[in-house]
């Protein structure tokens, strides 16, 4: 009451700033919960699969071809070979043409086929992964009248395009447009300045967004159930059946033998610390001194 | 004097924007010429127009003739990327590439354009092209650091370096001082100085006490038009214009 104007627009800011610090840590807190509640799953999934699988680990897994059932032991060793073979056919196949349309698609793709290209990509990314293997089946599987390695990497590989394109494309949209300039205005063709500074300056984000679509595809079962098909045995070049990972955790899993229940759990592990490591290695290859920018 | 460059009625647009309304000017062989003008006159798009680099914006467009010692670069049949081979540019904010360290970021026009020069070659042209561009001394113990790891001005002195590295035989600078503080801005003044001898430098400024220290020429550009070019001292003191007056007097602009 005896109060100057002065002092009661000073009790406004202090009520005022009060509220800012409640909002502010409100938002904080939630923030924080989001976090976690995002790593919760992550923790959750490997414990369990740690658990569960660690103690059928050891070296005939990485070792040994599967035994036949009823005979104790055995391993995945042609499973992980099988799955790494398919993982490099799919990036061999699919990473050229998943990069080269995302620099088209970002420093060209203004117009309608700009459009419809990026279109045909957001709906590739959503298509069932099974469809996918139906089109290599009918595609390549049948033509060549075996089901192949060649067919799986090929279903996988279309399964990473878009991913890998549309990254790219918004890793190379990032770049500035000065450095570009930079490069034109010292002789340089537009070729050689997309290959030695954009892509280049992109590298770090553009990496993140392959080893997005490697992982993505190193766990995919459906598309390679009638085109890699699986294999008991080692493979035979890549025009045969071969086997994988997730098929052979698949086949594990739906039988009724313990043994083969417990190897099923082995072998998720393995699949999950194959992309945890690849992840960790690319980045650490990628990190050099001159740290890519993006 | 000897005209290193001869522009021929200019005309450039933007899209439906028509910037450049027919310019045409002779720009004396090793020696500065600045071009002042207020904000949106052209200034930038016309050094653009000098080696090409107009065009590289979509929808730009370019009517009229430049010639470098005689010869048109807007002929068919020249490649652009010979013409800047020719004609260096030096943008306004510093853009080394971040990738590259500051060795690399020198030698990037050699080797970016496919040349192979020995390491020991490489070493020399770099270490030449640093020391014209006085940064010699500062970075010499730290060749393999980031490009962006420098100052502003530092980073600028490299940009200059940069373009220096390929021997052109005209250096263009888009107001290479408006991202520097004064002290960075006179290095490179003087450095303006030092490198008339070798090029002729076409310098975009918009401090007229900039155009007045480092060139021998100015022309005034307003409104997309060339109103008065000439020598810099008789511009400043005696121009023949009303509007030159004006701007320089500071009554618009």
């Amino acid at each position: 009451m005896e109060r100057c104007g002065a002092c009661r627009g000073g009790a406004g800011l202090t009520m005022r700033l009060a509220r800012r610090r409640l909002v502010n840590m409100i938002a904080q807190a939630v923030a924080v919960l989001c976090t976690i509640a995002v790593l919760v799953p992550l923790v959750f999934i490997f414990s369990y699969l740690l658990a569960k699988g660690f103690s059928s680990l050891n070296l005939d897994f990485f070792t040994q071809l599967p035994k036949p059932v009823g005979e104790p032991g055995g391993g995945m060793a042609n499973a992980i070979v099988g799955t790494l073979t398919l993982i490099g056919l799919a990036c061999a196949l699919g990473l050229p043409v998943g990069v080269l349309t995302g620099v088209y698609l970002a420093e060209h793709g203004h117009g309608r086929f700009g459009w419809t290209v990026r279109f045909a990509a957001d709906v590739l990314t959503g298509v069932p992964s099974i469809v996918i293997g139906i089109y290599a089946y009918t595609l390549i599987v049948i033509p060549l009248r075996s089901f192949s390695a060649l067919a799986g990497g090929a279903a996988l590989a279309v399964m990473m395009l878009p991913i890998v394109a549309r990254t790219t494309e918004e890793m190379v949209k990032l770049v500035p447009h000065s450095l570009r300039e930079a490069a034109l205005a010292l002789g340089v063709p537009t070729w050689r300045t997309t290959i030695w500074v954009v892509l280049r300056t992109a590298r770090g984000g553009i990496v993140t967004g392959i080893m997005l679509a490697v992982a993505r595809i190193s766990g995919e079962t459906a598309p390679l159930l009638f085109t890699a098909f699986g294999n008991q045995f080692w493979h035979h070049g890549l025009t045969g059946p071969i086997a994988s990972l997730p098929v052979q955790i698949f086949t594990y899993a739906i039988s009724p033998y313990d043994d083969w229940h417990r190897q099923a759990w082995a072998g998720a592990l393995v699949l999950l610390s194959l992309i945890l490591l690849t992840s960790l290695l690319v980045r650490l290859l990628t990190r050099g001194r001159l740290r890519p920018v993006l | 004097m000897q005209s290193k460059i001869e522009v021929v009625d200019l005309q450039a647009w933007f899209g439906t924007h028509h910037v450049l309304k027919g310019i045409s000017l002779k720009i004396p062989d090793s020696s500065v010429t600045a071009i002042i003008g207020p904000s949106g006159c052209g200034k930038s798009t016309l050094i653009r127009c000098l080696n090409r680099m107009h065009e590289v914006v979509p929808g730009a467009r370019v009517e009229g003739a430049v010639s470098l010692d005689g010869e048109d670069i807007y002929t068919a049949g020249i490649d652009p990327v010979q013409v800047r081979a020719r004609v260096g540019m030096v943008f306004q904010r510093p853009n080394p590439f971040p990738t590259m360290s500051i060795f690399d970021n020198v030698a990037a026009g050699v080797r970016l354009n496919g040349e192979r020069r020995s390491r020991a070659a490489l070493a020399t042209l770099v270490e030449r092209s640093l020391r014209q561009a006085a940064l010699w001394d500062e970075v010499k113990e730290s060749l393999s650091a980031s490009g962006i790891s420098l100052s502003g001005g530092q980073q600028q002195r490299l940009c200059i370096a940069r373009a220096l590295a390929i021997e052109p035989e005209v250096l263009l600078m888009d107001e290479p001082c408006s991202a520097l503080d004064p002290i960075a801005t006179v290095k490179i003044e003087e450095l303006i100085h030092e490198l008339k001898a070798h090029y002729t430098i076409v310098i975009v400024t918009h401090n007229m006490q900039q155009a007045a220290r480092v060139s021998d020429y100015t022309a005034f550009m307003y409104l997309g038009e060339l109103v008065e070019f000439g020598e810099t001292a008789q511009l400043f003191t005696n121009p023949t214009r009303r509007e030159t007056e004006d701007y320089i007097t500071g009554r618009f602009g």
